[in-house]
């Protein structure tokens, strides 16, 4: 099954009954699957909305109403959406946002790319805010992860993103659905008319100062507990490792490409992927570098994630780094090059720029 | 003073009158249920607070407070949650007739209103409104228009009018430089999906009571599914039109009314109406 369709079924499966967006390539079949599929279910609402900016505000509003609702969208296309993230976050409206990242800046291209990490994980728009960001490397994980996305949304009533790419969406994979989880979600947070009872407000504008800093440090004490108990990540032959490559979706593909070709030529080469972007797993990384002294971050951008690795390993390791910006997906014959060329046991990689 | 022996005070007599009285007084005037117990922010003069009481009023007599749901804009009413009591979300800037698409697609037995202001409607959200419109969404925007953009201090409006001065068209609205009056409701009406739209003003008694009657008209609409209705009011801001009160209903008559003269501006419901009732 194609990515983006996975995304669009799997979203269907988790309960997801509101999906609002707009054309951008490379992930148009998520609203071309969404449209025939949320037809077919019961309750089902698709909106082809006239603008990024309107689309995750209806998912807002979808969500503030008590459905599961999700949008989609790439890199330009999210940048529209940040206002409405950022008060989804505000509001503690749950929803998830799909980002098939491309090249940018500005329009770039439709090739596929990483350069939206920074957006993703950095809270992307205004305010003290972020969200959850889950970085899928497989479609059997864009299936898991977009599941297990409308559940996160729930628990923490907070946005989140699924940060994946146009090779991801594009590519054809084998996948089993899981299980759907039942729902959790109280029906108290909903806004559906006062029914009888005290009415309801649900806003992002505080006007006072205090007020204002309470609602960011009961926001900020959410993001903490999201922090401690929601990293996930996967090891990849990192047991016998000298040199461990961190990379996340599309990259780490291509990384365990290149891990083979090392272990052939003699250099004992494993995989840290880090799965939840935001939070980082930064302390199953350090971890690591209590046995192993040299790493090397490879990504399809100019080095984002790089400076998560950084406050995770500097002063416990020598950190490298390869990158590809601008839609570029390097093959892992040229990553495991760069390794040979460059790795020296002693001093890591050297900088190659 | 001494009170003569076996009587009761006159004043105190009064009292006991005027208590025996109240209790067979009929209440002509009090606050509208779904308004909450609190004091306006508004200005003096502002026609804010005339609209929401209206609002109030009309949730009030059609009993829909219990599913009634508002949509804030940003502006002077941002902050109209503390006024109303019935539910109420906020909408970023411009954002709200999305937000109300989303609630009322998901939830379409309740009544869903935009309240927006001129910069919210007509110039930031103008997107978002004008396509909830074109799609027909069963929702209703209550519409104010000033003219201005109050709440940040008076600055040119979408709906300012030619010549008027602002804090940012000191010298008066320019058509070269600064584009013309927006019409709204002419151009609402002129889409097939909208159903409902009249201009009204809230700057006299006779304008008031108009008002409401379109605003109860405008929900009715959206209960019985007809589909997209607006309300847009004429609404005085004396504060950045820096006139008395008295001055700003006064131009709402002499002045903005020529540009935007009130009026049903479209009917769908009413014109079904009167055909059925030629037909047989």
């Amino acid at each position: 099954m194609q990515g983006n369709k996975v995304i669009g079924e799997a979203a269907i499966l988790a309960g997801c009954r509101f999906y609002a967006g707009y054309p951008i390539t490379p992930q148009n079949e998520i609203p071309e699957y969404m449209s025939e599929r949320l037809r077919e279910v019961e309750g089902g609402i698709f909106i082809q909305s006239e603008s990024e900016i309107a689309a995750i505000h209806m998912v807002a509003g979808a969500s503030a109403a008590g459905a599961r609702s999700m949008t989609s969208s790439s890199s330009p296309g999210i940048s529209l959406k940040q206002e409405g993230i950022s008060s989804m976050a505000a509001c503690q409206l749950p929803g998830v946002i799909v980002n098939m990242m491309r090249g940018g800046p500005g329009l770039g291209n439709i090739s596929p790319a990483q350069g939206d990490y920074f957006q993703a994980t950095r809270g992307g728009g205004h305010g003290d805010y972020r969200t959850i960001v889950l970085g899928p490397a497989t479609a059997q994980e864009l299936a898991d992860l977009t599941m297990d996305a409308f559940d996160l949304a729930d628990r923490y009533r907070t946005p989140v993103i699924i940060l994946a790419d146009g090779m991801m969406g594009q590519m054809m994979e084998p996948v089993v659905f899981k299980e759907p989880q039942p729902r959790i979600y109280p029906e108290g947070v909903m806004m559906r008319g006062a029914g009888g009872g005290k009415s309801k407000i649900i806003r992002g504008l505080i006007l006072d100062p205090l007020d204002m800093e309470e609602h960011n440090w009961t926001l900020e004490r959410k993001y903490r507990v999201i922090a401690k108990d929601e990293t996930r990540h996967e090891l990849y032959q990192t047991e016998d490792a000298e040199l461990i490559l961190v990379a996340y979706g599309t990259a780490a593909r291509i990384a365990k490409g290149a891990i083979k070709r090392l272990r052939e030529a003699g250099i004992k080469t494993g995989l840290f992927r880090p799965i939840s972007l935001w939070p980082f797993p930064e302390n199953e990384l350090r971890d690591l570098a209590k046995s192993v002294e040299n790493f090397l971050v490879f990504e399809m951008s100019t080095g984002q994630m790089l400076e998560d690795v950084r406050l995770a390993l500097q002063g416990y390791a020598r950190i490298g780094f390869h990158g590809r910006p601008g839609g570029v997906v390097p093959t892992p014959v040229e990553l495991a090059n760069v390794v040979m060329r460059q790795y020296d046991r002693k001093q890591g990689i050297i900088d190659h720029y | 003073m001494e009170l003569p022996a076996g009587e009761g005070h006159f004043l105190a007599k009064g009292i006991e009158q005027q208590s025996g009285r109240d209790r067979k007084m009929k209440k002509v005037f009090e606050r509208p249920k779904s308004m909450k117990n609190a004091i306006f922010h508004y200005c003096a003069g502002c026609g804010h607070s005339i609209a929401h009481r209206l609002i109030a009023e009309v949730i009030d007599e059609m009993e829909i407070r219990d599913i009634a749901i508002g949509v804030l804009p940003a502006g002077c009413a941002v902050l109209a949650y503390n006024y109303f009591d019935v539910d109420m979300i906020e909408a970023q800037h411009g954002r709200g007739p999305a937000m109300a698409t989303g609630m009322k697609r998901v939830l379409p037995d309740r009544v869903v209103f935009c309240y927006q202001g001129d910069g919210d409607l007509a110039a930031i959200g103008i997107a978002e409104s004008f396509h909830a419109a074109n799609r027909g969404e069963n929702i209703t925007i209550i519409f104010i228009n000033n003219a201005v953009y109050g709440m940040t201090g008076g600055q040119m409006a979408p709906t300012s009018l030619l010549a008027q001065k602002t804090t940012t068209s000191i010298a008066g609205r320019e058509s070269v430089l600064d584009g013309h009056p927006i019409r709204i409701s002419e151009i609402f009406s002129q889409l097939p999906g909208t159903t409902y739209i009249e201009r009204c003003k809230v700057n006299s008694p006779a304008g008031i009571l108009k008002t409401k009657k379109s605003i109860r008209k405008a929900f009715q609409c959206q209960i019985d599914g007809q589909g997209f209705s607006l309300v847009e009011i004429l609404s005085p801001c004396p504060t950045n039109w820096k006139m008395t009160p008295v001055e700003s209903c006064r131009w709402i008559d002499e002045v903005m009314s020529k540009e935007f003269p009130p009026g049903v501006l479209k009917d769908l419901p009413e014109a079904k109406r009167r055909k059925e009732e030629v037909a047989p």
